[in-house]
């Protein structure tokens, strides 16, 4: 029976085991097999262009030459083709052509900026990923920010200042809010009297006899609110202390309460824990000054710039 | 004796030699010439191992699968520097281990995101993506407000020390790293200091917005915190990275 087997040619191997058991042996497709051989001068080809086959402590530096770059001493040099140095050459020559954009940027003050339609348009079509990759994460697309987080920054309510030089400096070197938690200095009467004056100051609707109580607290040494929201509770942006007066809620989240109750529980929340946190990353190192200038005029230019 | 197909299909020793043969030339072709060439990994100031925090941190985001989303490698092309930043350097993870590289990015890379955001940002971000980022598509992870199991964190770094990761167990060991990363940071490495400076970085860090308990949020967001944030760029010229290739 093997015999018989054997006659049918190539496609057994020819081997017999336990008399009966035998292999079959069906030729891969030739265009399989040639396929198989091009990738292995596929892969020599390869090793040889690129930089990669190694000799000792070294390797072949491919065939594509050498490519040219400026040193950070300002001179022109060369190394052989790898990643690197093409992309310290592009990066390179894209800076040379945004070179007479951001040079025309930094020479020029801010006030004039906006009368250049050239630089106008360059500082809307380049901020615009600049804002989507690194601001708005925390303060949403279009700047609109998010109430108990992140100040929005298209309208004209500034902690720490909404001119072009106070945003820069935000941008540069980054803010750290802070407000001392009041629940265990003052009862929970006195942060209901002061959560209630807070209210009142924005027009919200509040009782008035408490309102009252809060706003002798507000301006006496106990709380010693005036410190710093200032006499007239219109914040100071030297320090970054909120604007108390007017309808933007920022910490305490009043427009997201549905009644009187939840908007007070917000405000006293605020007054009783306090806040550690409203912390802004400094993005000097991170993007260049000409890149913070850029997003400066960006960010005014939101809507609420002053 | 003539050396036939039938040899090594009949006798198992040899087969095994065969296929172990036949299977470490791949691995030699790859792998031996990164310890040969000089200039495989970089010579860069400020990479440091990671604190016992960072390190129980790294182990959430393995736990997690963050690697399965997120990759930890800035490849040197224009458009990823412009997004994420400088590219990775190898010295980058030289105390990574396992390494986080990664091909697959459904959401950004993170090789450089330490300082990128605030801690409250990751907090918010990590309990629900989409209260800060509307469009993503991350799910959300609540359940890193849990209290931070950090009693093994010994043995844990002592398990990366085995793996060449420089921490120290001994007062040479610890003379060492004074040389190699300066005092501040020598102390964090110290395995029998470990627990203690985990609860200290926790309490001083403050990362979870709250400083009565370590939370794995904690160890997780100082771990985020300190991505790709150990060499200063300012002091590396970049044609001395370039020439390391």
């Amino acid at each position: 029976m093997a015999d018989n087997m054997h006659k049918q040619g190539p496609q057994t191997t020819g081997h017999v085991w336990d008399d009966t058991l035998q292999e079959y042996n069906n030729p891969l497709p030739s265009w399989w097999v040639w396929g198989f051989y091009g990738t292995l001068l596929f892969a020599i080809a390869y090793w040889l262009v690129y930089p990669s086959w190694p000799i000792g402590k070294s390797f072949l530096t491919g065939v594509f030459g050498n490519i040219e770059y400026v040193n950070a001493a300002g001179e022109t040099e060369s190394w052989h083709w790898n990643t690197r140095a093409k992309l310290l050459k592009e990066t390179q020559e894209a800076a040379a052509q945004q070179k007479p954009f951001y040079d025309k940027l930094a020479a020029t003050p801010f006030d004039q900026i906006g009368k250049d339609p050239d630089l106008s348009s360059f500082v809307t079509s380049a901020g615009k990923p600049l804002f989507a990759d690194n601001c708005a994460a925390c303060h949403q697309s279009g700047g609109s920010g998010k109430v108990g987080s992140y100040p929005s920054l298209a309208d004209d309510d500034w902690l720490y200042g909404g001119s072009h030089e106070k945003i820069q400096e935000t941008v540069t070197k980054g803010r750290r809010g802070y407000m001392p938690p009041f629940g265990e200095a003052l009862a929970p009467a006195q942060v209901t009297a002061l959560a209630s004056y807070v209210l009142a100051l924005s027009g919200e609707k509040a009782d008035p006899a408490k309102a009252a109580e809060g706003k002798e607290l507000f301006h006496s040494h106990a709380a010693a609110c005036f410190y710093c929201h200032g006499d007239e509770a219109k914040g100071r942006q030297d320090i970054g202390s909120a604007n108390l007066t007017d309808k933007v809620w920022l910490w305490a989240d009043v427009p997201g309460a549905g009644d009187d109750a939840g908007r007070l529980a917000a405000v006293e929340k605020v007054i009783a824990g306090g806040l550690a946190k409203g912390v802004m990353p400094a993005w000097e190192g991170r993007l260049s000054p000409e890149q913070i200038k850029l997003l400066t005029v960006y960010v005014h230019e939101l809507g609420g710039g002053k | 004796m003539k050396f036939t197909h039938e040899i090594l299909e009949t006798n198992a020793g040899i087969l095994l030699i065969a296929t172990m043969v036949a299977i470490s030339v791949g691995g030699l072709v790859e792998i031996a010439p990164l310890f040969l060439i000089d200039d495989t990994v970089e010579k860069v100031d400020g990479v440091r191992p990671y604190t016992p925090l960072e390190s129980r941190g790294r182990d959430i985001y393995i736990r997690e699968g963050c690697y399965t989303c997120h990759s930890q490698m800035i490849r040197p092309f224009r458009d990823e520097q412009l997004r994420y930043g400088h590219y990775s350097l190898a010295a980058e993870s030289k105390y990574d281990h396992p390494f986080q590289w990664g091909s697959k990015r459904t959401g950004p890379d993170l090789a450089r995101v330490g300082g990128k955001y605030s801690n409250e940002w990751h907090v918010q971000h990590l309990i629900q993506p989409k209260s800060v980022v509307p469009e993503s598509v991350m799910p959300n992870y609540p359940w890193l407000m849990s209290p931070l199991d950090y009693s093994d964190v010994a043995a844990r770094l002592r398990a990366l020390r085995t793996t060449g990761v420089p921490y120290s167990n001994s007062t040479a060991e610890y003379e060492a790293n004074v040389k190699e990363f300066g005092t501040e940071v020598a102390e964090t490495l110290r395995i029998d200091r470990a627990q203690a400076n985990l609860v200290a970085q926790a309490q001083a860090g403050n990362y979870d917005g709250d400083r009565t308990s370590v939370t794995e949020m904690d160890a997780l967001v100082a771990y985020l915190q300190v991505l790709g944030t150990m060499v200063d760029f300012s002091k590396v010229k970049p044609e001395d990275l370039v020439k390391y290739r």
